[in-house]
């Protein structure tokens, strides 16, 4: 695992970004990463895409909309539970990737919500997703499909939370814009 | 004038004994039961309808200690997420599993027909049943349980549900007994739902 976590974050820092499953793209500054979303319940309706999205540049970039085959539409959500009350929110004017920074969507934040998904989302199914940002234009990544109780883009694979932590580690000290309230970072 | 002298300070001493005996009856409800009796309440009657169509009241869950959890089919994150936590320890239940009723209850009843609900859990374990009704029948069991629920209007007739993100559980009287918050830990979930299996009267 050690190994792997190491040739993992050696991949991302050139920039691939693609442990096996996910297919991460970049545009310019911008660069997606490990793009994943869970299987769905038979009959559901929607479905949630994760990602980390990295913004290498000194300007502000916003993910303003996103689009994809699979579904009739495609928002970006935020969710949250506060006081055991589940919210759920389109995120209005599009959500913003701070300069030198990274927003991270992720189960219990924010997400790219998939509404009128044509057939259910299988685990090991690989779907094309484009993401418009105001700055960077189009990216198209593809999107892997964990299990259901996935809790992050490497289901299947231990290392991969090593790797993240190193990843947060590396990218803490970029993370001071005024944005922190809504960053994932921890 | 003689009698209107009396009767001022007569309707003055009454108002105030009124005033002093509400406040005490009000301090003796705050205190004694207000905490208690709001507890004490969760639950009730409703009629809905289950995943197989079949009318369901609260007689249907009676005599079993039950997990309860209201959520709807179209949130993409929370409610799959608990429903395969709750599957995950109901299977970790073995044996006991069977002494618990377990109830995924819609707070979206225009969208979560008995279909969509069928076809919904049987992504998830076959324990859990699943209940709808009218806006009205939801309305009430919802009241019933304390849930908070709202409809949250989005672009294009599109819209999102806020709702009580807790598993209750009742006991085999129909009384509350505690709550599996969003993302309690197995280990103490698994407590949680023992410990209810264990309150099953062995008659």
């Amino acid at each position: 695992m050690r190994t792997f976590s190491k040739l993992a974050f050696a991949a991302l820092l050139i920039g691939l970004a693609a442990p096996a499953f996910a297919q991460g793209a970049s545009s310019g500054s911008i660069t997606v990463e490990q793009p994943w979303s869970r299987a769905t319940p038979n009959g559901a309706k929607t479905g949630a895409v994760y990602m980390t999205i990295d913004n290498k540049s000194g300007t502000a970039d916003t993910l303003t909309a996103a689009s994809s085959d699979v579904a009739d539409k495609v928002q970006v959500h935020e969710m949250k539970v506060e006081n055991g009350i589940m919210q759920m929110r389109e995120v209005t004017g599009g959500l913003a990737v701070p300069a030198g920074g990274s927003v991270a969507l992720k189960p219990g934040g924010y997400h790219v919500m998939l509404i009128g998904l044509k057939k259910p989302l299988t685990t090991g199914e690989k779907f094309p997703l484009t993401l418009t940002f105001a700055k960077a234009g189009k990216i198209s990544v593809t999107v892997a499909v964990q299990a259901m109780g996935a809790s992050n883009a490497g289901g299947a694979m231990g290392g991969m939370s090593n790797m993240g932590g190193s990843m947060g580690g590396s990218m803490n000290k970029d993370n001071s814009g005024g944005n922190m309230g809504k960053m994932e970072m921890k | 004038m003689r009698p209107r002298q009396w009767i001022v300070p007569a309707f003055a001493g009454l108002l105030g004994f009124t005033a002093v005996a509400l406040c005490a009856v009000y301090a003796v409800s705050f205190r004694g039961g207000h905490g208690v009796a709001a507890i004490s309440s969760i639950g009730g009657p409703f009629t809905l309808v289950d995943d197989t169509g079949a009318k369901v009241t609260e007689k249907t869950l009676a005599g079993k200690p039950y997990a309860m959890y209201f959520g709807y089919t179209f949130c993409p994150d929370v409610c799959p997420t608990t429903l395969l936590d709750l599957s995950r320890w109901i299977k970790k239940l073995g044996p006991d599993a069977d002494k618990l009723n377990y109830v995924f209850v819609t707070v979206d009843p225009a969208r979560d027909t008995v279909q969509t609900m069928h076809a919904y859990l049987s992504s998830f374990d076959k324990h859990i049943r699943g209940y709808t009704g009218t806006p009205a029948e939801i309305a009430q069991i919802a009241k019933a349980y304390r849930v908070y629920y709202k409809k949250i209007p989005g672009e294009n007739g599109d819209y999102t549900m806020d709702h009580s993100a807790i598993i209750y559980l009742m006991g085999p009287d129909d009384k509350f007994v505690t709550v599996i918050p969003y993302q309690e830990p197995d280990a103490t979930a698994i407590a949680k739902l023992k410990s209810l299996a264990d309150a099953t009267p062995t008659s």
